[in-house]
């Protein structure tokens, strides 16, 4: 299973450390983590996906209620969320597999943000299913380096 | 006002009575500031017992116990002391000194991140940075540190900090964290739901563990028991929580625990446990506890229900508060046929056998407490001696117990007991520990002395760790590696290098006139007893 924990906590030093070492001290899994600021300089939000079973994921959101930076947390399943990942790949490419790039990046609603002779930089902005696919696709096409931002998600509006 | 000079103050504020620690430059000006309050300062010979005496302090009044450090090495050797208390919930505040904010980072002398190597064993720590955040930083500590579950606090001071000026001392009335609302009452729908079970339940039992202690809940679970004559189990932290020979105590459960304990355990239809982790010590097989009965989980920290097993019915709050409601509700139950099934498995005889070439440790223990005055507290250390301990010994009504439990730290139970006894010196404090234990923290006869404190200390000697030999013994093939601590110290000499009277019981003759003496004896004491290297818990 899986789930999405939005994690307000009290913008201090230290507190992304506290928060992942409170999941590398209980063996709880995280799939990616994302930290940002918010409307309020005081607080920032952790954007947290996590796997594991029913009590696991039950134990995060305890445990995170116990840490005392943190303010509040929201958690929810993928399909009752917005979720989004940014992710920029730089690829190789040359005369024989340039169209086939072009058209996954056509496919995929991706983007070409930089280019030279025999190297293009793409970037998309996705559902993380979709990041992934594109990871896919353009894996036998020599993928030289990856960067991208881990899931984004909010709850769908009410 | 120095920052120094402001910590000492919020510690006269807090109405701290001892301090225990050890100084280093970074954190002598605090020490220094100290000394101008009243407050009792206790130089220990090593920074972990300071921790231990303040968890010995804290555990008798109920109140936070305080220690302070120097930084690096002198905070680094607290350690086991906060995992310690933090294991078994007990609040502390502990300060450390920390190098001059300019060279944090710079692997500076004595510098260690100590607040980072402590975070997965405190409540909370701080590191202040501003001195004017001092006053509120230790009213936070303290408050946190004392409400909710019970839990160490650190609070790191870099020297300069110290040094600095402060622009206005003014202590907060109110703690505000919007972080930090501990549940303390348990939610009304939950008790009365709970209560319909037990109306229904024709085996209930309530299993009982160190959260009794710390809600200061004693008298509540005593009398919510008696009013429905539910049968009682406990946690080795929970020892003590009824007296040993109450009619509804059936002793403790676990891998360590009796009998009638676990039978009750596995046979009743209603379980309330209350206080208590469901840990791997005390329920093997949190999963197959719940296959025929209602477990109600009561626990102030919503993590602990359901982190190993699932509850029937969670109830979120203080122990006090919630017995307190639920006597409110009228219902009656019989539990006569139940008590009366549970009374034949104390009858049945324990299986155990010991060497009768040197002392009984079990009979001993059972003479040692019986003996011991009214309202005592027992210490027990870490190994055999702890699992003897908690099987045979006898608590009164009054009576406290003290042990390591969640840790299982060596060495606890004699700056414990110093820290007890300095909390009440009403109370007599008997510290056991085994010759390992012993060895780890005799160096605070010397603390005990200078202080003038008197405890009494009991060493179950056989030569060996005798907890590791049985394991080597039954799993191991008799490989003892690493095991023979061998016959030294001379404890008759030890004692006389600590002015200390000594005792020695190597047989069964006379044991009880011995333990009368030892226990009647003015001042400090130290009672040696012969043990077979082969007598086992299990």
């Amino acid at each position: 299973m899986k789930k999405i924990y939005t994690v307000l906590v009290e913008n201090r030093s230290g507190v992304l450390s506290k928060v992942s070492g409170l999941f590398a001290r209980r063996s709880f899994n995280i799939d990616s983590l994302a930290v940002g600021t918010t409307d309020d300089p005081n607080v920032s939000v952790m954007t947290i996906v996590s796997s594991g079973d029913e009590r696991t994921l039950e134990q995060i959101e305890k445990q995170l209620n116990k840490k005392l930076d943190v303010i509040k947390i929201k958690t929810y399943e993928e399909e009752d969320a917005v979720s989004r990942e940014l992710m920029l790949i730089k690829v190789k490419y040359n005369k024989s597999n340039r169209k086939d790039i072009m058209e996954i990046v056509d496919a995929m609603k991706a983007e070409i943000v930089d280019m030279s002779e025999n190297q293009m930089l793409i970037q998309i902005c996705d559902r993380p299913d979709r990041t992934a696919m594109l990871i896919r696709l353009l894996y036998q096409i020599s993928i030289v380096e990856i960067a991208r931002t881990g899931t984004l998600a909010l709850p769908r509006c009410e | 006002m120095t920052g120094s000079e402001a910590m000492a103050k919020c510690l006269e504020m807090e109405k701290v009575e001892v301090v225990y620690g050890y100084p280093g430059v970074a954190i002598a000006n605090f020490f220094d500031s100290l000394g101008a309050t009243g407050i009792r300062q206790v130089l220990v010979r090593t920074e972990q017992n300071a921790g231990h005496m303040a968890s010995g302090y804290a555990r008798t009044l109920g109140r936070v116990g305080v220690c302070a450090v120097t930084s690096g090495p002198g905070a680094l050797n607290l350690v086991t002391g906060i995992a310690t208390a933090y294991a078994d919930s007990i609040p502390l505040v502990c300060i450390s000194g920390q190098v001059d904010s300019d060279l944090i980072g710079s692997d500076g002398f004595q510098e260690a991140d100590v607040t980072g190597a402590c975070e997965s064993i405190v409540k909370y720590s701080y590191l202040i940075k501003n001195v004017n955040d001092i006053p509120r930083v230790f009213r936070e500590a303290f408050y946190i540190a004392n409400t909710g579950r019970r839990g160490p606090v650190l609070i790191d001071v870099p020297i300069d900090v110290q040094r600095a000026e402060i622009k206005s001392f003014e202590y907060p009335a109110e703690v505000s964290l919007r972080t930090y609302k501990p549940t303390v009452k348990g939610h009304i729908q939950q008790i009365k739901k709970a209560m319909s079970e037990l109306k229904r339940a024709k085996r209930p039992l309530i299993c009982a563990g160190g959260g009794i202690f710390l809600s200061g809940a004693k008298k509540e679970l005593r009398s919510f028991a008696e009013q429905h004559k539910i049968p009682v189990v406990h946690t080795m932290m929970g020892i003590g929580v009824l007296p040993t020979d109450h009619e509804l105590n059936f002793g403790m459960v676990g891998n360590n625990g009796g009998m009638a304990a676990n039978k009750a355990m596995q046979e009743c239809d209603m379980l309330i446990m209350v206080g208590a982790r469901v840990a791997d010590r005390a329920v093997a097989n949190p999963d197959t506890i719940l296959e025929n009965k209602v477990l109600v989980h009561m626990d102030v920290d919503p993590a602990e229900i359901g982190k190993n097993v699932g509850p029937t019915i969670p109830i979120v709050g203080d122990a006090k508060h919630i017995f307190e409601d639920a006597s409110e509700l009228e219902i009656s139950i019989d539990t006569s046929a139940w008590l009366g099934h549970l009374r034949e498995y104390r009858k049945l005889p324990n299986p155990l056998k010991f060497s009768d070439k040197a002392v009984n440790p079990a009979v001993f223990i059972a003479l040692l407490s019986q003996n011991m005055a009214d309202r005592s507290t027992y210490v027990a250390d870490v190994g055999q001696n702890q699992i003897w301990s908690c099987r045979n010994v006898n608590v009164r009504d009054g009576g406290r117990f003290f042990t390591s439990g969640g840790m299982g730290t060596m060495g606890y139970a004699i700056p414990c007991a110093i820290g007890a006894k300095m909390a009440d010196e009403t109370r007599q404090v008997v510290a056991v520990c085994g010759d390992g234990g012993f060895q780890m923290s005799m160096m605070e006869f010397a603390t005990m002395k200078e202080e003038n404190v008197s405890i009494k200390v009991v060493v179950l000697r056989n030569n060996f760790l005798g907890l590791v030999r049985e394991y080597q013994h039954y799993s191991l093939n008799d490989r003892y590696e690493m095991v023979r601590l061998g016959s030294y110290p001379k404890l008759e000499d030890l004692a006389n290098a600590y002015d200390i009277s000594y005792f020695r019981a190597s047989n069964m003759e006379g044991l009880d006139d011995l333990i009368r003496q030892f226990l009647d004896e003015d001042g400090a004491s130290l009672m040696e007893v012969i043990v077979d290297p082969a007598d086992t818990v299990k």
